[in-house]
């Protein structure tokens, strides 16, 4: 399609107009972890890294970044092995109730965070306090785990939707048994789709707040917890901008490796 | 189903059906099927698609089992082995090439899982390549290659284990007329020498004419006839084959009563039919028939001449363009003529 020059200098300033809108603050948070004075002054005061020295020196800070981090890696351990486990099912076989199924599975990415946060909480009270599993970890990573499966269904079942099933008969025709054309054949085909949805959901879980606040229980605190606890404080903005400013790299990093992943081509 | 003439081999048959029915829910597929391959045949199932053909082929590969009946291969019943437990290979109709593979690693795929050493897996695979005329091309991925490429591959990955029976399904749907044609040809040759039994679906007759030993055609889940192509061509049992191998060229009702004394169904093949003018006389031993000349059509090689007959119903007669060319032919539409053909080319049809 041909556009007039005006339409064409238009569309730019738009597109720039609106990539500023959101990406001006991401910016700002930056620049004000690396100022010299304690408030939100514009413009900066000067050039520091004292802020970055004090939040290294914040125990608390570690904490919840290694609470953190055991959160996502066990939401996205569970959410691999049931979302492909789901997706093979779904993609796979036919069975009373599949699109039932693969519905109910979606949906909890849709559902808002605070209706899962408020009916897990409700969930746990009843069921696993009784049991004498208390809030902590392992509530915080089945709370994720409920939305990570979506991610890492979707990613499998779109990739096993689009490789051919004569595939899998090739290879057991040519004398491969079951659990060889999976290693051989299926694996290799779905291996980047695994890694994409296991990035996503990892990213997923590390920045949730919703559903933690309902399932963490008082003794266990996420990193985006310790943030939202420590925003208020007197004296932690400053601090608070260090990790805003650590988290924006390290949210770039798997979004961007997962949609390299996804949008590679079948080889 | 009619068997041929010539007497059942000694061998147990390649592969053997008997009583193989299938059913995908509510649908019969395949109906009762009795069938015998012979060692070293070509042999083809033709049919239009839904008659249960591939759903055929896909029972002696080990993917579908049947719902009832008994698939045997080499004499052993196989009906209750699973795929990778009989000795046969598939070419895939989408040649089902492993896209994360090479070439090389495609075709040394089967030797791998069994176990072959290393060594005697690449000369082997080094072999098919020969045999499938893709000796530099082994390091290329599937999808730097073109379609007869592929299909090349595929049929090397299959052929590089030596299997009993070699499965085709439509093996050269995808091909343009021109290398479909070509290889044709090839795969008749490497069949030849390498002297395994080949079975191939296809709905394409021609191709079935050209390549097979014998033809089973297939027709809503049964088989309607096996024969040699030329029996299946000349003396087509049903009314199915006829229409399905060539042109139908049906006489029935009172036209079939006035032409031969005798109610029923009767073909007779287009270029065995003489056009000739109402007055010309005729043999002996020929059956001959008037009607009005309705359509003339060239085709470059031949003409075909669609002729109303007065007794009703239709006949189609080619003629080979010795002389005259399409114009010339196009005037005779509407004129009066007899169809004439030696009594031995009628083919009594089964009703």
């Amino acid at each position: 399609m041909q556009l007039s020059r005006t339409a064409r200098i238009l569309l730019r300033l738009a597109t720039a107009l609106g990539l500023a809108v959101i990406y001006a603050p991401l910016l700002l948070v930056l620049v004000n972890s690396f100022n010299a004075s304690r408030s939100f002054a514009w413009p900066p005061s000067g050039f520091s890294t004292r802020w970055w020295a004090a939040a290294w020196q914040e125990t608390g800070l570690r904490a919840a970044l290694a609470t953190s981090l055991k959160a996502g890696l066990g939401a996205t351990a569970v959410a691999l092995v049931l979302g492909t486990m789901a997706a093979f099912a779904a993609t796979r076989y036919r069975f009373y109730g599949r699109q039932s199924v693969s519905f109910l599975l979606i949906l909890p990415i849709a559902l808002p965070g605070i209706v899962t946060g408020i009916a897990l909480n409700a969930a746990f009270r009843t069921v696993l306090t009784p049991l004498g599993v208390g809030f902590g970890l392992f509530t915080v990573v089945v709370g994720h785990a409920t939305f990570c499966i979506v991610v890492v269904f979707n990613n499998v079942a779109a990739r096993l939707r689009r490789i051919a099933p004569s595939a899998e008969e090739a290879s057991a025709d040519l004398g491969a048994h079951t659990f060889q054309t999976f290693w051989y054949v299926t694996l290799p085909a779905v291996r980047s789709a695994l890694l994409a949805g296991a990035l996503l959901a990892f990213a997923l879980s590390f920045d949730e707040i919703v559903v933690t606040t309902f399932t963490a229980g008082p003794g266990t605190q996420t990193l985006p917890l310790w943030i939202f606890d420590n925003l208020a404080r007197p004296n932690q903005g400053p601090v608070v901008d260090v990790v805003a400013a650590v988290l924006i790299v390290l949210a770039v990093l798997p979004v961007y490796l997962a949609q390299r992943l996804s949008g590679e081509p079948l080889r | 189903m009619t068997r041929s003439p010539s007497p059942r081999p000694p061998t147990p048959g390649a592969v053997a059906l008997s009583g193989v029915s299938k059913a995908f829910g509510a649908v019969r597929a395949v109906d009762g099927i009795d069938l015998e391959v012979r060692p070293g045949e070509f042999f083809s199932m033709l049919g239009p698609s839904g008659s249960g053909k591939t759903t055929v082929l896909r029972m002696i590969a080990g993917f579908e089992a049947p719902s009832a009946g008994r698939v045997l291969l080499g004499g052993i019943d196989v009906t209750r082995l699973a795929a990778f437990d009989r000795d046969v290979n598939t070419v895939f109709q989408d040649y089902a090439l492993f896209p994360h593979l090479s070439v090389r690693q495609n075709i040394e795929y089967g030797l791998k899982v069994k176990r072959v050493p290393r060594a005697e897996r690449a000369e082997r695979a080094a072999e098919a390549l020969a045999t499938v005329r893709l000796h530099s091309f082994g390091d290329r991925r599937p999808a730097e290659l073109s379609g007869g490429q592929r299909q090349r591959v595929a049929l090397a990955r299959a052929l590089v284990n030596r299997p009993s029976v070699l499965l085709l399904d439509e093996p050269l749907g995808a091909l343009d007329l021109k290398l479909r044609q070509e290889m044709q040809l090839e795969l008749k040759q490497i069949q030849r020498e390498a002297g395994i039994t080949f079975v191939l679906v296809t709905h394409d007759q021609d191709e079935a004419l050209t390549m097979s030993d014998r033809i089973a055609v297939f027709n809503a889940g049964r088989i309607e006839q096996v024969g040699t192509p030329a029996e299946v061509y000349e003396r087509p049992a049903t009314a199915f084959v006829a229409g399905f191998v060539g042109t139908s060229n049906l006489l029935q009702g009172p036209c079939a009563v006035q032409v031969f004394g005798e109610s029923g169904t009767y073909s007779v093949r287009p270029e065995k039919i003489r056009v000739a003018h109402p007055d010309d006389p005729t043999g002996p031993d020929e059956h001959a028939v008037t009607g009005t000349i309705g359509e003339v059509v060239y085709a470059g090689a031949q003409t075909r001449f669609l002729v109303d007959l007065e007794a009703g119903g239709q006949l189609v007669a080619v003629r080979q363009n010795f002389e005259e060319s399409g114009a010339d032919a196009a005037r005779h539409r509407g004129s009066a003529v007899l169809l004439a053909w030696q009594r031995q080319h009628t083919v009594r049809i089964n009703p």
